[in-house]
């Protein structure tokens, strides 16, 4: 479904990302891994077309995606949530929500119709599903942190992707918080048929959830596997986990 | 249309200001009647402003260009065309949208203060064309003059008319921003990135904004024109800029009814302290400085935010 072959980027001098090679195929959840400034994140954004490749080709659904902006690349059914919170500040929990629906719409050029009354079981859809339906009036900037996280991702869903991006989905949660995102994050994936591309630092999250692990270090792939087949890689428990005995 | 949009008191108390502001004319002398249709016509451009700016979220600093062309096209075509009037009325605020697409189309390349140092140089193009080509515009004399239908002048009789557009402008303003347009563009204002990222061309959102608040602007420049019947290059000239955005500053610029406050409170200062003192601009600097330490929601932010909070009170006592 998303195949990414020897990516390159770079800020200035820097190459954050240094050759990046990425499948994943359809249904699947694949974790990306790697220590901090191993290039996780500008991957991603480089996939999302915040930022566009020096060289190196991105294709999604057999379609060159590298280099366009991140609008269009939405529209093709990928939606992605962000590392540092990222969500409307300003607006409810249920507007928030209620704008991607209306993008995926087509709505947003719309001015002639009160926008209180369109989308909103589809919203209200959206946010039963993740458990912020009685929180939909609040304030977004107010919630929790672990609420405005599981915000995020209500929002990527409000555009009805295929593909789903989340970049430390559970970053700055507390233990329980972690499991229980997680567990919606897997519910999510099964339930609306979805592919899943995350990163994330808790190694034995990563090792629970996901069918396939990329791991990175330097930008660059060092080895993509299954999480047998990285837990057993020399070079991995060398290079990002340092030692044998934490990965028994 | 508005069912839940706005509060039944709210809307009763909307209703009878309006009646009240219809019967005004009966009541208060001309001179103040001119002062309030000079007062809406401001607030008006200040609400354009706010939809950009407040709403928006861009650095739209040379507003008052769109107020001066709206202005300037009411007065050349009534004056140099056989056009019947009642189109140039129609004509004019879409001249002003045009000019706003064109100058949009190249300011929204660019973000933050470049966009606002190109939309200045741009401008003060178009300032600089209004006051130096005498044969067209009239150069620094402006125009005179210009004939109105009989129907709207007079002080009573424009003061009638600027208060029904305003109204309605109003009213289409704040549908604009309630729909999914509006909540859209609030959307990018708050995290740009995060709107891209949900299939929004944000750019292509921002221009359209622009266009539509130019094209309101181009209302207010033709209201101007039905109150003063001339135009003069001051018009387009940045320092009215400067002043509308204070309105939208002293209002409250993320609110709807902010800059309606803000003219009121501007004008009222220059007309009223204009008199006593040629130093009225010291009186609002203090204010402004004031406010920026105090309320720096502007007044009317600071009024809306009390009112939530009393009836929150309110409830809590009630539960």
């Amino acid at each position: 479904m998303l195949y990414v072959d020897n990516l390159i980027n770079s800020f200035g001098d820097f190459r954050a990302v240094n050759g990046a090679n990425l499948t994943v195929e359809e249904g699947e959840i694949v974790a990306v891994i790697g220590p901090n400034g191993a290039g996780k994140t500008t991957l991603f954004n480089l996939i999302t077309g915040h930022l566009k490749p020096d060289s190196g080709r991105i294709s999604f659904k057999g379609e060159e995606i590298g280099g366009l902006p991140p609008y269009t690349i939405c529209r093709k059914g990928i939606a992605r949530s962000f590392q540092l919170l990222n969500i409307f500040q300003r607006m409810t929990v249920f507007e928030n929500v209620q704008v991607a629906v209306l993008s995926q719409h087509n709505r947003s050029m719309n001015i002639f119709r009160p926008a209180r009354n369109m989308m909103i079981e589809e919203t209200n859809h959206i946010l039963e599903s993740v458990g912020l339906l009685d929180k939909a009036d609040e304030i977004s900037g107010s919630l929790s942190h672990g609420d405005q996280k599981i915000l995020e991702i209500a929002i990527a869903l409000g555009n009805e992707p295929d593909f789903l991006i989340l970049d430390e989905p559970t970053a700055g949660m507390s233990p329980e918080e972690t499991n229980a995102t997680m567990r919606l994050v897997k519910r999510l994936t099964s339930e609306q048929g979805l592919t899943l591309l995350f990163c994330e630092h808790d190694i034995d999250i990563v090792f629970s959830a996901a069918d396939r692990i990329m791991v990175m270090q330097l930008g660059e792939t060092i080895v993509e596997g299954t999480p047998q087949e990285v837990r057993e890689n020399e070079q991995v428990q060398k290079a990002y986990i340092g030692g044998e005995s934490c990965l028994k | 249309m508005f069912k839940g949009m706005i509060h039944k008191n709210t809307a009763f108390f909307l209703a009878a200001l309006f009646v009240v502001f219809l019967f005004l004319p009966k009541i208060i002398p001309s001179y103040y009647v001119y002062f309030i249709a000079s007062v809406l016509v401001m607030a008006l451009l200040a609400m354009s402003l706010n939809l950009v700016v407040g709403f928006g979220g861009l650095f739209q600093f040379h507003h008052g260009v769109f107020y001066g062309v709206g202005a300037y096209a009411i007065a050349l075509l009534v004056k140099k065309t056989p056009i019947p009037e009642w189109i140039c009325f129609i004509l004019s605020p879409f001249v002003a949208a045009l000019a706003g697409l064109i100058i949009g189309l190249i300011c929204i390349r660019l973000s933050k203060l470049y966009f606002a140092m190109i939309q200045i140089s741009l401008g003060s193009l178009l300032w600089a064309l209004a006051f130096r080509w005498y044969g067209f515009t009239g150069g620094d004399d402006g125009i005179h003059g210009i004939p109105m239908p009989s129907m709207i002048s007079g002080v009573n009789n424009s003061y009638y008319f600027i208060l029904i557009v305003f109204v309605v402008c109003i009213v289409a303003l704040f549908m604009i921003l309630k729909s999914p347009f509006g909540s859209t563009l609030q959307a990018a204002r708050d995290n740009e990135q995060r709107c891209e990222a949900i299939g929004v061309f944000v750019k292509r959102h921002q221009l359209f904004a622009i266009v539509i608040a130019s094209f309101f602007a181009g209302i207010a420049g033709v209201l101007f024109v039905v109150l003063e019947r001339s135009v003069f290059p001051d018009l387009l000239f940045w320092t009215l800029s400067l002043e509308i955005l204070i309105m939208c500053l002293l209002g409250g610029w993320f609110t709807f009814a902010g800059p309606i406050i803000g003219a009121a409170i501007m004008l009222s200062l220059r007309t009223f302290i204009g008199i006593q003192t040629e130093y009225w601009t010291l009186i609002l600097a203090v204010i402004l400085a004031l406010l920026i330490f105090f309320l720096p929601e502007g007044v009317w932010g600071y009024f809306q935010e009390k009112l939530k909070h009393r009836k929150e009170a309110v409830t809590e006592r009630g539960q």
